[in-house]
């Protein structure tokens, strides 16, 4: 099957992109050093094509219903213009994908679903949405998506729009004009940094990526792929699809139980996954489950996904998740879910690397805050 | 980046020197090095080390993954790059120079390397 192409197909193959598959797409994963990359995110502003993300977009009189439905969170409780991170589970309780919703109008929000399972999304959702009066729409192919991250990120586009940009705040979205194109402006991310994604017409994506390009420069705005999204993620201690969050686990085996949101009016308060999450909730509360830690590498070799964390005897205690050298803190960092018992920040554990075990420290999540 | 001339290479990205009273310096190329992405962590032979062609003699972690380091010819270890051990930046930064990763005392002719050109070729230069 040959991989699918983002609007900005062109212009990463003009930068000498270095392309990888990435859920069916081909995505840039660096451009140069994916060190400075990530560094430029951190200190300056970066600039990322997310357009493998899927979007889908439902409408009508019942559409807060059909997602309070067919999610955990409380959407329809959301108001316009805002966002949600959420999820949508298996009716075991599994989760299927974490998602963000934006509302985007009285009748009509937007559902964004990692590239990996946008279209398992999609089904379900249109299957979910039997008897409301609501309409599925799959838009993955009516956007572009542009990520600008990053404390300068601010200055960038305000630079290039006349929207109310302090008036935006955290997890709220906006209908504006880039560079005098059309785009949904949204104030999220998944770097730890302030920034701004903007959801734009395929057709219009590479003249905003010129505008803030140009517009950035002075700022030290660079390019950024996949892999230093991933280490900024890690740092921000943000789960990651396949990684932190799979169909094996609940929201609350994952220590995301806030999401669900037990106290829905909609529906009389029934969603798919009600039953088992609320037995999930019971369990966690009374046995633990393993616990999502941080973990800081006084050594230089790096703990990867799947390898084992073991206690001072080499009893088996935890499993990585995601690891990476931390470019912020110049050592390995990696997310792990451990046994309670040893889930206390300051504690000593060792990760089995390939035969050896590396000692490293429990830390509480993030790695990474921002000043704010 | 061009490969060097005076160079050698094996197939799995290692790049040898001629030997100079029979010890010939090992790297790897910078199309490996480009291809790892930022190399964080080397894991070099020991001097002392005896090694055969083809042999895993270490690990190059990058932030991505991790490789595992060929030696393109057999001998014994004579030297390795402390530089690159304590910046590991290097390999990327000077694949052909500085950032070298040790030294062999050959045993013998090494085999079934390929020049600059045949190298080239091989990476679809």
């Amino acid at each position: 099957m040959s991989l699918r192409l983002t609007a900005l197909d062109a212009v990463h193959r003009s930068l000498g992109a270095t392309m990888t598959d990435f859920a069916g797409w081909d995505m840039p994963l660096r451009y140069g050093s994916e060190r400075e990359e990530h560094n430029a995110v951190r200190t300056k502003a970066g600039l990322f094509d997310l357009s493998h993300m899927g979007e889908i977009t439902v409408t009508g009189p019942q559409a807060g219903e059909l997602l309070d439905h067919a999610l955990v969170g409380f959407v329809s409780a959301l108001a316009v213009n805002k966002a949600r991170y959420t999820m949508i589970c298996a009716p075991d309780g599994g989760i299927l994908d974490d998602l963000i919703v934006y509302r985007t109008g009285e009748a009509e929000f937007m559902v964004v679903a990692n590239a990996s399972n946008a279209q398992l999304v999609l089904d379900e959702l249109t299957a979910r949405a039997e008897g409301f009066d609501a309409v599925v729409r799959d838009d993955r192919d009516a956007y572009a998506l542009i990520a600008v991250q990053g404390p300068d990120s601010p200055a960038i586009l305000g630079s290039l729009t006349d929207a109310d940009l302090p008036g935006l705040k955290y997890y709220t979205s906006l209908p504006a004009t880039v560079a005098g194109r059309p785009a949904l402006l949204a104030r999220t991310g998944y770097t730890g940094e302030d920034g701004f994604e903007l959801f734009l017409a395929p057709a219009d994506a590479e003249a905003v990526w010129a505008a803030l390009t140009e517009a950035g420069a002075s700022y030290g705005l660079i390019p950024c792929g996949l892999s230093c999204r991933d280490t900024l993620r890690l740092e921000a201690g943000m789960p990651l699809y396949g990684h932190e969050l799979n169909t094996s686990l609940t929201p609350f085996d994952a220590g995301l139980g806030r999401v669900v949101r037990f106290d829905k009016t909609t529906n009389d308060g029934a969603f798919v996954g009600r039953e088992a999450l609320e037995k999930a909730a019971e369990q966690a509360a009374a046995t633990p489950p393993r616990v999502l830690v941080g973990l800081v590498s006084p050594g230089r070799r790096v703990p990867r996904a799947e390898m084992n964390v073991v206690d001072a005897e080499g009893t088996v205690i935890g499993s990585i998740t995601s690891g990476a050298p931390s470019p912020t803190l110049g050592k390995p960092i990696a997310m792990a879910y451990v046994d309670a018992a040893h889930a206390t920040p300051g504690g000593s554990v060792a990760v089995d690397v390939r035969g050896t075990h590396e000692p490293v420290e429990v830390v509480a999540l993030p790695f990474y805050k921002r000043a704010r | 980046m061009s490969n060097p001339q005076h160079l050698t290479y094996s197939k799995e990205h290692e790049w040898l020197t001629a030997a100079e009273g029979g010890v010939a310096t090992v790297g790897i190329t910078a199309f490996a090095a480009d291809a790892l992405g930022d190399v964080v962590y080397v894991q070099l032979p020991e001097v002392g080390d005896t090694v055969a062609a083809g042999d895993t003699c270490g690990e190059l972690e990058s932030t991505k993954s991790v490789s595992d380091l060929y030696t393109p010819a057999s001998g014994e270890v004579v030297e390795v790059n402390q530089a690159v051990i304590d910046d590991p930046a290097l390999v990327n930064s000077e694949p052909f120079e500085g950032g070298w990763l040790f030294k062999l005392r050959l045993d013998g002719e090494p085999e079934g390397l390929l020049s600059a050109d045949e190298y080239t070729a091989h990476t679809g230069g």
